[in-house]
Parts: structure tokens; C-alpha cells; sequence
């Protein structure tokens, strides 16, 4: 018997060799660069930088978030706005998705629904930043969204570079990653449910709104974890479609490593869709929704 | 059960949603043979002009070469270390497994910025200058899962009994591993890998932020729209993106379709499985 077939018999004896192994290389790169990472920004956002050298002062200091507090209220308003659109395309996203998951889980036949999987998923997986450019032409001046508007005789509309692209584009961009866990949680509504909700006397409506919704919500919430998520840390759309006033975290943040290199102070603003997250998943955990998931 | 007019209803609005999905991208598409420079709606002509004077842009090839460059290399770390760790997790119970899985999942739960941001400053902090490595590890922490996802839930539903079997005829764990694991892992590995080249292909913000001076082809397409320049090869490039990012995503799909894995979508429901797991 050969050196391999000796090698191969001792790890088949010592499985937690194997185990060791295999897991150490991905754990420590992981560890050592990812969550080192994550550390060392959660730590930097207690220093500051020395306005005149630009150097970064190892002193624990709690001026980042006083500075945030006490801006004339710009920095409380940019983080207002990136939660109010974050809470606003969650809503969109989950009523557009609703109707869509269903048919795809209850009514489409085997085919369609494979195929609507495929029109569901491909968009998100093609790049979101071309994505967001094409909304971009289709809002301008002379894109489609007006040209299409005249045709049918309406005046045009002037959506580019406000709040308003911003919601479309971003309801837009995260749509499939509401429709897919929705899609999941209504196919697993056992057939018998709804029938017995028929047979006990209850209408469509009725049905609806005591049997399937509530089996659905589970799913309604994974999703908006993701578009809430998603937007609440975007910079892209907003620089190119939001507006002069349409400042999310995430431009600030990016600023302020570009542009300043003031990391200590972005890191701090960075905290606040990560609290913002934490609180959400908390709130979502309270109302049970989590439970049937 | 549903009365006609809602199925009806249903079918109209399950169509009307999926046209609001398509048609940005066949408008990009259009876009791309505009024979004008103007950006119009409609486009006043067809014309393939643009594709040749992108093709032959020098900053256009060397993003390119930057993004293909990455993306492969991204891809063999991620199928190397996603695949290692989905092997552990599904064959050893032990102390804080769950919690890996959840670790794993973190840098596609947390908003791109965060892993960004976080990427960027610990390579200030430790004195790390910009290369293509610092691109290739921020893409490698996001792309690691898409692999692992795709290895695990293949492993899943292979029967551990093969691989005993396997044992008990006298093949050692090299033949095992070439005989039996490797042809029911190989189209699970493919398709895992061609996600993970999809993701980082077309990734912008973690980018941005490992970049330094460097340009990738998302970069290149950011930074023309940030200063409105260039906008008929941007226009090619978009199209040539999109095709990129939706050829090998296609394949994935038909090479795992019976797993039934949802990628990106799989992804997203584990990740906020494993987000309760955490917090409960």
C-alpha cells in the first residue's frame, strides 16, 4: 500500500483532521481580512483625523457622532431621507411582487412558472449599474418615459434627478428580492388551507386576507430585509439619478473617504444603517413574523 | 378557487410587472446601434459605429482586460475556499457551524458600502498600496458564498451512502473523490463558478472602494455617466455587460436546474434565515 492510500486511511480514522483542514484556509482568510476589516472600522469611527496633516489620531474621542448630531440638522436629514425612501421602496416593492409571486406559485402551470423564474431572476443578476443608467435615459428629457407620455397626450414629466427616480430606480433594482422569498413562502401554503377557508364559508377577500396573508408575511419580511437593506447603503443611484438635494449615507460616506480621506467620520455615519438593520431585524423578530419561516 | 376576473387581474399584473423589468434593459439594448450621439428617444437611425470605436478604445480594452482579470481570479479563490468550507460544513457536526454559515453570508447581507468601506480602510490602516489583489479579495469575500451555496446544496442531495459504498469496494479517498464526488460536484462547481464571475463582473461599490486609481469596467461606465461623457460607447459597453452577466448566469440556471437553487435569490432567503438564527 502506497503513501496515498496510508494518507487517505488516517484521515479517514481522524475526521477532525479532515474537518480542520478543509475549514481552516476559507475561516482564516475570512477572519483575517473580512471581519479584521469590519473590526478595525467599527474601531475607527472613535478616532479622528488631524485637520492640518490629514494623519489619523489612535485617540478615542466621541466627536464623530457629536459632529453628526449637531450639523444644523444635515446629516440627521440626509439619514431621514436614505430611511423614509429605504421604507417607501420596501412598500412599492412588496406590492408590485405580491400579485406577481402569487400567480407564479398558485395559478402559472409548471412552464410558465419556470420561465417567469427566468424573467424574475436574469434582470438581477444583469448589472445593477447599467440597470440604473437605463432608468436614467428613460427619465431624461428626451427618453422614453416622455416620449411615451406625449404619444398618448400627456405633457411631460420632469422625474429626472429628483426623490421620485430615486423610488422608481431603486423599487426598480431590488424588485426581484421581493418577489423571490414571496414567491417561496405563498408556494408553501398547503392547497387544503385555502380550501377549507372555502369550505368553512369565507370569499375570495376573506380568504385573502385571514389565510394567505398571514402565511405570506414571513416572506414579505426576508424580502424587505434586502431592499430595505440594499438602499439604505447605496451611493450609485442617487449620484445618478437623485438630485442636488438627494444625499444618501452612503454619497456622504463616500465622500469622505474620496475626496477627504476622512475615514474615522465615515465609519461613524456608517454605523447608522448597521443600527438602523439591527433595530429592523429586532422589530421584524417581534412581530413573529420570523416564526413560520 | 379564484374567480376569473381575479386570475384575470393577476395574469395583467404578473405581465405588467415583468415588462417593467425587461424594459430598461432592451432600451439599453436599442440604445447601443443609436446612430446619433445624442441620447433620443426614439433613436433616429440604426448603426454598429459604436460598437467598433469601443472595441478600439484603448481605455474601454484595458478595463475590460482589469474586469476579466479580476473576475477569474476572484472566481478560482471563491471556488477553491467556498468549496472547502461547503465540504466541512456538510460532512462534520461540530461547535458553531451555524454560525459559519452565517459568516459567510455576511458580506452579501450587509450593504456593499460596509464591505467597502471596511475593505478600504483596513488597507490604509495596514499600509496595504492598491493593486489588483485588492480588487480580487473584496470581490472574493462576497463571491466565496455564491460557490459554497451552489456545492452545498448539491452535496445535500447526493446520498452519503455512494460514498460509503465507495469505501466498502476498497477505493481510497483520492479515488473516491475522482470517481464518485467529483462527476455529481463538477456542474454544481461550473455553475457556481460562472455566478461568482457574473458578481464580480459587473460589481461597482466594493469596487470603488479596493480600486484606488485602477478602472474596471463598471468603474469605466460609472465614472463617463458621472461626467456625462462618452455616452455612445457607454451605451456599447452597457449592452456588451449585460450580455455578459446574463449568458453564464443563464447556463448556471440550466446546469443546476434540477437543485433548484435560486442564487442570488437562495442566497438572500438563507441569508435571512441565518440572520434570525443570529439573533434570536
Amino acid at each position: 500500500m502506497g503513501a496515498r492510500h496510508r494518507l487517505s486511511s488516517a484521515f479517514w480514522r481522524r475526521p477532525w483532521l479532515k474537518a480542520a483542514l478543509l475549514l481552516t484556509p476559507p475561516l482564516a482568510a475570512f477572519v483575517l481580512v473580512y471581519l479584521a476589516a469590519l473590526v478595525s472600522l467599527f474601531v475607527s469611527s472613535f478616532w479622528s483625523v488631524d485637520a492640518f496633516t490629514g494623519k489619523l489620531i489612535h485617540q478615542w474621542t466621541l466627536q464623530n457622532f457629536h459632529d453628526l448630531l449637531h450639523s444644523n440638522g444635515t446629516y440627521l436629514r440626509i439619514a431621514g431621507r436614505t430611511i423614509g425612501i429605504a421604507a417607501a421602496v420596501t412598500i412599492t416593492d412588496a406590492v408590485l411582487a405580491f400579485p406577481l409571486a402569487y400567480f407564479m406559485a398558485r395559478l402559472a402551470g409548471r412552464r410558465v412558472r419556470a420561465l417567469l423564474f427566468v424573467l424574475v431572476l436574469l434582470p438581477l443578476w444583469s448589472s445593477y449599474l447599467v440597470r440604473i443608467y437605463a432608468w436614467q435615459t428613460i427619465l431624461s428629457h428626451n427618453g422614453a418615459l416622455n416620449w411615451s407620455l406625449n404619444k398618448i397626450g400627456l405633457p411631460d414629466a420632469n422625474l429626472a434627478y429628483t426623490n421620485w427616480a430615486m423610488w422608481i430606480v431603486f423599487s426598480y433594482v431590488w424588485l426581484p428580492f421581493m418577489i423571490i422569498p414571496v414567491f417561496a413562502a405563498v408556494e408553501r401554503i398547503p392547497d387544503s388551507f385555502i380550501e377549507a377557508s372555502g369550505d368553512l364559508g369565507a370569499r375570495g377577500r376573506r380568504t385573502f386576507r385571514s389565510v394567505v396573508l398571514p402565511l405570506a408575511l414571513p416572506g414579505v419580511v426576508a424580502g424587505s430585509i434586502f431592499t430595505f437593506s440594499l438602499t439604505l447603503g447605496d451611493f450609485i443611484t442617487p449620484l445618478l439619478v437623485g438630485g442636488n438635494s438627494s444625499s444618501f449615507i452612503g454619497n456622504v460616506v463616500e465622500d469622505f473617504i474620496g475626496i477627504n480621506g476622512n475615514i474615522p467620520f465615515s465609519a461613524a455615519f456608517a454605523t447608522v444603517p448597521v443600527i438602523v438593520m439591527a433595530a429592523y431585524l429586532l422589530i421584524a423578530r417581534k412581530l413573529g413574523a420570523f416564526e413560520a419561516l | 378557487m379564484e374567480r376569473k376576473t381575479t386570475r384575470a387581474a393577476l395574469l395583467g399584473w404578473t405581465v405588467l410587472v415583468v415588462l417593467f423589468l425587461w424594459t430598461p434593459l432592451a432600451i439599453i439594448a436599442v440604445y447601443a446601434f443609436n446612430s446619433s450621439n445624442i441620447q433620443v428617444w426614439p433613436i433616429p437611425g440604426w448603426t454598429l459605429h459604436w460598437f467598433r470605436v469601443a472595441w478600439r478604445d484603448p481605455d474601454v480594452r484595458s478595463s475590460l482586460w482589469l474586469s476579466v482579470n479580476v473576475g477569474l481570479r476572484a472566481t478560482g479563490i471563491s471556488l477553491l475556499l467556498g468549496t472547502m468550507a461547503a465540504f466541512a460544513i456538510h460532512r462534520f457536526r461540530f461547535f458553531g457551524r451555524e454560525s459559519i454559515s452565517f459568516l459567510l453570508l455576511l458580506p452579501i447581507a450587509l450593504p456593499g458600502i460596509i464591505t467597502g468601506m471596511a475593505l478600504n480602510s483596513f488597507y490604509v490602516f495596514t499600509g496595504i498600496s492598491f493593486s489588483i489583489w485588492t480588487i480580487v479579495i473584496g470581490h472574493a469575500t462576497f463571491c466565496i458564498v455564491v460557490v459554497y451555496n451552489n456545492v452545498l446544496a448539491r452535496l445535500r442531495r447526493t446520498q452519503t451512502s455512494l460514498v460509503e459504498a465507495s469505501m466498502d469496494l476498497g477505493a481510497d479517498g483520492w479515488q473516491t473523490f475522482r470517481f464518485v464526488v467529483w462527476p455529481v460536484l463538477s456542474t454544481a462547481l461550473v455553475a457556481g463558478g460562472l455566478l461568482a464571475f457574473a458578481l464580480s463582473f459587473d460589481e461597482v461599490i466594493v469596487t470603488t472602494f479596493t480600486a484606488g486609481a485602477q478602472t474596471t469596467l463598471p468603474i469605466f461606465i460609472l465614472d463617463n455617466l458621472k461626467q456625462g461623457q462618452q455616452l455612445p460607447i457607454v451605451n456599447v459597453v452597457a449592452f456588451a455587460v449585460i450580455l455578459l452577466t446574463i449568458v453564464p448566469v443563464a447556463i448556471s440556471v440550466r446546469l443546476t436546474r434540477d437543485t433548484g437553487v435560486l442564487r442570488r435569490g437562495a442566497a438572500t432567503v438563507t441569508a435571512a434565515e441565518s440572520v434570525e438564527i443570529t439573533t434570536v
